[in-house]
């Protein structure tokens, strides 16, 4: 690969602050924990995500233990619950409240949104642009201490004496408005605010980043139709944080308002306990409306980024050319526009006007169109390719899978008939663990397995990965596809018991399977985590280019130092899906080799038109010819 | 590699926009403040369209303010051509001047919620007034974070820092209060047809 090096030149534009970053005394503290550089920062981010998902997994175990197992004597809890288990060994039923909330925020907002977002845009943003680093190191390292922090009170907020905020990560007032609707509703409910305030500013930070990053520091030759789609799916991600959630910290200020400070947004004419509160003139319906004007782009904010990493890793393990590439750009488009004009699908039964409900009823149904354009184009990627099925590609093939099945029942739920039915049923419950939950959280974990060596300059264990990936995409299934089945029996979620209603008690026994499955899918996680603590250190050196990928973090050095490239930054000649390209000596062509390098596998309109004859390329040309 | 040269210019680059990204990054914080302000302007039209809304008379005083604050993008602008032609001295004057209509903005913005209390407009009641005293005092936070960066940019300045080849950051700045200006201005607009 000496090639490289030659045809490498320093950027003009972009290299703006290199000369103060390299080459500069590091301490621990500034390598390690207060660091400016892209890849520690993701790095941070990755663990504080896998963190965050041990404690919201777990917490999910505990109540469907409660769910699948309503008899069972969960005093064996209590040394980690302490109070929340009563005497008799059960669990409190506003603590149930408490941890399906929590569970909601925690994997939603500190897994799906940080952990995935802030670890691979940040990582593989400035790698595969051929950038130094992020456009600001320091609001970079901003964005992650703003979400430490609000890791902190959001993780603090569990341990508190009335226990967290309960009211739903949906946050409903009058419910989480009143501090005497339920404990949870207190101090938890203000520090769920302020964890979410803060961490609203460390989105914003790592968005505007991001957006100015791919922008503006993208390496020479790098035009928008030559970038990876991951790239193109962080960028969409950004914008979508960027305008969504300005909206989500509205909502909540006018929150905090209303629990702090007494005003009336959401409130109005209520009793407590036959008194009447002063509040008068407020709608609770207008802060759902605030709030799922983020909440719904939230979604696709949690999906986007799988579904690109998702799209390089089919085609590197396909041996192919994405299918599509333009197609694939355009639907993302869709996508991100339309998630900004569906969000009242989540308020149909709200006593909205049938009309307008029928207006997002289209709206919403239109977004089957993006998505269905980027599941065909998946499985025409996978269609007679020479697929390598490396864990990370297994992960990948899950997510198109849990993207088709759990995408099916969108159709039906975005129908405003049959949401009435459906609405706040398991039916929602198993629809969005699959489609937005499992495929966001596939694709994180894809990307974790493929883009490990670069990170950790070592490679994670396949054969436990092959367990992990069968465990996990089985495990998923046991869990969520019988849960339509009691959601259309009209199970409402988030009720603590099912066996003290006639009407539910039929499903007890697959209630249980699914709580084992949910237990065995859990512990198949553990293998994961141990997998990849272990792979740091001990894993199998990795090799510049392990999966014969042609973009260009694999040109950087094996364990990328400050800057990325020790010498000069690639140069762009061509787009990332050459795989397999038809006449090529390999079955790849990275991105930085220009085309007068591969004469013989060059499509007619990619010749080079004024290369003069007895020119060395020519030669070549002649050469391959024979 | 002879032909390099050759190949830059058949296969060089695309043209990136050229913005500096400070700037740019900027203009997308001014996209988030937008959607913020957008958010609560659609709440307060939807609410109104609920009924039980209290009808409140806009304080004078604002038409003031209004004043002052275009009066201060003025001044602002002022500053930032000194700057392109390197007058020091009339640099400093008018981010002085400019910072001096901030706090006086400021001040009418107080003295306004006086005449709002005065009138029976209250931060805790109907949501009408509720939501003006939000979208007045979040707009004068946003002008506590503009005086603090034309203070930034001031001190910088005594320190002969701002001229006409190092422009950015007095560009940020002006395109930042001129946002807010402009941010009252839809306010104000926003407020006399929908009270």
């Amino acid at each position: 690969m000496e090639a490289i090096d030659i045809k490498s030149r320093e950027g003009e534009i972009h290299h703006g602050d290199y000369e103060q970053m390299e080459h500069h005394h590091e301490s621990f503290l500034t390598k390690y924990i207060f660091s400016t550089d892209h890849k520690t920062i993701s790095k941070q981010f990755l663990i504080s995500g896998i963190f965050w998902a041990l404690i919201g997994g777990s917490l999910s175990i505990v109540f469907r233990l409660q769910l699948g197992f309503p008899d069972l004597n969960l005093q064996w809890l209590q040394p980690v619950l302490g109070g929340w288990i009563t005497e008799t060994g059960k669990l409190d039923t506003e603590f149930y409240l408490a941890m399906v909330t929590m569970h909601g925020t925690i994997m939603v907002f500190f897994v799906l949104t940080a952990g995935l977002s802030g670890t691979f845009s940040n990582f593989l943003i400035p790698l595969q642009i051929g950038a130094r680093d992020m456009a600001s190191g320091f609001l970079n390292m901003l964005s992650y201490w703003f979400f430490f922090a609000s890791s902190v009170v959001m993780l603090t907020s569990l341990f508190i004496e009335t226990g967290p905020a309960s009211g739903g990560w949906v946050i409903y007032p009058p419910l989480s408005a009143l501090p005497q609707a339920m404990s949870g509703s207190g101090l938890g409910m203000t520090l769920w605010l302020v964890s979410m305030a803060l961490f609203i500013i460390s989105s914003l930070l790592g968005s505007i980043n991001y957006i100015t990053t791919v922008i503006n520091l993208r390496t020479e030759g790098l035009s928008m139709t030559r970038v990876p789609l991951t790239i193109w799916a962080f960028f969409l991600t950004a914008v979508i944080g960027v305008l969504a959630f300005p909206v989500l910290f509205s909502a909540a200020l006018l929150l905090i308002f209303d629990r702090s400070f007494g005003t009336s947004f959401f409130l109005s004419e209520i009793y407590i306990a036959g008194e009447a509160l002063p509040n008068v003139g407020g709608s609770a319906i207008l802060f759902q409306h605030l709030f799922w004007f983020l909440g719904h782009p939230e979604v696709y904010i949690v999906l986007l980024p799988a579904l690109g990493i998702t799209s390089e890793i089919i085609a590197t393990n396909s041996r192919k050319p994405i299918f599509g590439y333009r197609a694939m750009i355009g639907s993302l488009l869709g996508i991100t526009i339309l998630s900004f004009v569906v969000w009242a699908h989540h308020m149909f039964i709200t006593g909205m006007s049938p009309f307008l409900g029928t207006i997002f009823m289209f709206l919403t149904l239109i977004i089957a169109v993006p998505s269905a354009v980027k599941v065909f184009n998946y499985l025409t990627t996978l269609w007679k390719g020479n697929i390598i099925f490396t864990p990370a590609m297994l992960f990948s093939i899950g997510l198109v899978s849990f993207f088709i099945s759990g995408g099916i029942t969108g159709i039906y739920l975005g129908n405003t008939a049959i949401d009435i039915q459906l609405h706040d049923t398991y039916f929602i419950v198993a629809h969005f663990h699959i489609v937005m939950g499992s495929a966001s959280f596939f694709g994180m974990v894809a990307g974790i397995y493929h883009w490990f060596p670069k990170m950790f300059g070592r490679m994670m264990d396949a054969k436990l990965g092959y367990i992990h990936f069968w465990v996990s995409f089985v495990g998923v299934y046991m869990v969520f596809f019988p849960m339509h089945y009691i959601g259309m029996a009209g199970f409402p979620r988030r009720y603590y018991s099912f066996t003290n209603f006639d009407a539910f008690s039929g499903f007890t026994d697959m209630n249980m399977m699914i709580s084992t499955a949910a237990i065995i899918t859990f512990g198949a996680q553990l293998l994961f985590v141990f997998n990849f603590f272990y792979s740091i250190f001990k894993g199998r050196k990795a090799t510049a280019n392990p999966w014969g990928s042609n973009t260009l973090e694999w040109t950087a050095p094996i364990k990328p130092g400050h800057g990325n490239w020790p010498g000069k930054i690639p140069l762009v000649y061509r787009w990332p899906y050459d795989y397999s390209k038809p006449g090529a000596k390999e079955d790849f062509i990275p991105q930085n080799v220009p085309f007068s390098q591969t004469p013989e596998s060059n499509l007619p309109h990619e010749k080079d038109p004024e290369e003069t004859p007895g020119d060395e390329g020519a030669i070549v040309l002649d050469e391959a010819k024979e | 590699m002879m032909m390099k040269q050759n190949l830059d210019l058949i296969e060089g680059p695309k043209t990136r926009l050229s913005m500096h990204p400070k700037k740019f990054a900027l203009w997308l914080f001014i996209g988030s403040v937008v959607m913020m302000f957008a958010a609560f302007t659609s709440a307060f039209i939807v609410r109104r369209a609920e009924g039980n809304w209290m009808d409140f008379e806009i304080p004078d005083i604002f038409w003031l303010n209004t004043g002052i604050v275009l009066l201060s993008s003025g001044t602002m602008h002022w500053a930032f051509t000194a700057a392109k032609r390197d007058d020091l001295e009339t640099i400093k004057l008018a981010l002085g001047i400019t910072i001096i209509l901030g706090f006086a903005f400021l001040t009418g913005q107080y003295i306004s919620w006086g005449h709002l209390v005065d009138a029976n407009v209250f931060f805790v009641g109907n949501p009408a007034g509720s939501f003006l005293y939000v979208l007045t005092g979040l707009h004068g936070f946003h002008i506590v974070t503009g005086i603090t960066f034309l203070v930034v940019v001031l001190l910088n300045s005594i320190r002969y820092n701002v001229h006409a080849k190092n422009l950015v950051q007095i560009e940020m700045c002006t395109t930042y209060w001129h946002f807010l200006s402009g941010l009252w201005l839809y306010l104000f607009i926003f407020l006399l047809l929908n009270h």
